[in-house]
């Protein structure tokens, strides 16, 4: 196979799932070509990419399409091992652990959060709020618990994890802006500072998203699930 | 605690007719691993359980040397990889179908139980929309078999493990969804049949008749005739 470095990435800006794998191919020191999907128009490329689930993001490389950003991040990993750092560790328990909180911060952290910010109404959002907030403590504990003193989830250098939340931290800053608060200096000290460190790195700050734009983008979601909420009690 | 001699070797924390459990049942028997198998009651949980689970409290958990990992499909690429001699699960030397073959597991996961569940549970309209999706999600899944002896081509592998327990439940759905696998989907009732073949999978998956009773009792416990 003539193995190219053929790379295209279908994504959406505000996306948390596409930042995960810009910052995979940041970390990597992979070049791609990034085209950007209309958020209510899926292009045809998409739709013939990922015909069962119909979202970004989408990996194709060398024309065959990869979808889930947790699959794409470990495609990455395999597919371009000699390059630069692995994100997954090379010791099968440790990549058992990695996998697990990732599977917990999708299934859990996010379904709660998504309830946070998108209830319909006062109550689920504060129940969402909490269950976040629960969820935030337990990866703190997670945290401190693998990275034994060591600067990030995967150890000295970035790994696997710490892109799988890093994804995140556009929204959770923009939603700090919209007075929810995710990130508890008190509550969760350990992730305050990580998200910090993270941010900053070279690798990572181009690839952030404009938490401005996510401010804005923010409102217009909240303002749309409200009047959808408005328009559902009229029934 | 002090002096207290970690467990060693490996540790099936399991419930009888759960398809999660059995996906890992069968891995092991692939790769000819000894292990202890450990019923769970799971309406009084044990002590190791909730200490080997502690976010979850589910099976199945895999104790290997007495640490615990969690979550069926993240407990198969374990074994493959913990274990990489013999049967590989996951094609070795192949990133894509790696990734196509975690793709399927994943929408496996994300769909047909859950389907599955508002098929036995629900009534009327409900469970008319549930069969439709089941039949949808199957087809969809033969698709991805296509010609293919198993999901990954001529070798039994992780897509055939993840979804092979469900067999089992085929029976029960085409009971209250008033269906026909068969019909629906001979190429996907072929492999089904296919996979039966295996010692593996023959000795570890629960009789259709015993998953049908089980979820008749399982209704008649929670209220729901």
């Amino acid at each position: 196979m003539a193995g190219g470095n053929d790379l295209k990435l279908l994504g959406m800006w505000a996306s948390p799932f596409v930042v995960r794998v810009k910052l995979a191919l940041s970390l990597k020191g992979l070049s791609y070509e990034y085209v950007e999907e209309d958020f209510s128009t899926k292009s045809e490329l998409l739709l013939r990419s990922n015909p069962i689930h119909k979202k970004v993001p989408v990996l194709i490389h060398d024309g065959k399409p990869i979808c889930e950003s947790s699959i794409i991040l470990q495609y990455i990993d395999e597919a371009f091992a000699g390059t630069g750092a692995s994100l997954l560790p090379a010791d099968p328990y440790e990549r058992a652990i990695a996998r697990f909180w990732a599977a917990y911060i999708d299934d859990k952290m996010l379904a709660a959060w998504t309830q946070a910010t998108k209830g319909k109404t006062e109550e689920e959002r504060a129940e969402g709020m909490k269950q976040t907030l629960a969820a935030m403590e337990t990866l703190e504990g997670a945290f401190s618990d693998c990275r034994k003193g060591k600067p990030f989830f995967g150890g000295d250098s970035v790994g696997y994890l710490d892109v799988f939340l890093g994804g995140l931290l556009g929204w959770v800053r923009a939603y700090e802006k919209l007075g929810v608060k995710t990130f508890d200096p008190e509550k969760t000290p350990l992730l305050v500072a990580w998200a910090e460190r993270f941010w900053s790195l070279e690798a990572v700050e181009p690839v952030m998203p404009d938490v401005s734009k996510l401010v804005e983008f923010g409102k217009m979601l909240l303002a749309r699930a409200a009047a959808a909420a408005a328009a559902g009690e009229g029934n | 605690m002090a002096g207290e001699k970690k467990p060693q070797g490996l540790q099936l924390l399991d419930f009888w007719v759960s398809p999660f459990g059995q996906r890992c049942r069968i891995a092991l028997a692939e790769k000819n691993l000894p292990y202890e198998y450990l019923e769970q009651d799971l309406r009084n949980k044990s002590e190791l359980l909730l200490k080997s689970n502690p976010i979850h409290k589910k099976i199945p958990v895999l104790l290997h040397d007495g640490r615990p990992i969690c979550e069926s499909l993240i407990i198969l690429q374990y074994i493959d990889e913990a274990f990489p001699s013999g049967t590989r699960l996951l094609p070795a030397g192949d990133p894509y179908a790696r990734a196509q073959a975690r793709f399927w597991a994943d929408y496996i996961d994300k769909k047909v139980y859950e389907c599955g569940t508002r098929l036995w549970k629900l009534k009327g309209e409900p469970q008319q929309q549930a069969r439709a999706e089941m039949v949808e999600i199957l087809r969809t899944l033969e698709g991805a078999l296509g010609d293919g002896k198993f999901f990954g081509g001529e070798a039994f592998g992780f897509v055939d493990v993840a979804l092979v327990p469900f067999t089992a439940w085929f029976l029960t759905y085409e009971r209250y969804g008033e269906f026909s696998v068969e019909k629906e989907c001979p190429k996907l009732a072929a492999w089904a049949k296919r996979c039966g073949e295996r010692e593996s999978v023959a000795k570890n998956l629960s009789p259709p008749e015993k998953v049908y009773e089980f979820v008749g009792d399982l209704k008649k416990r929670l209220g729901i005739e």
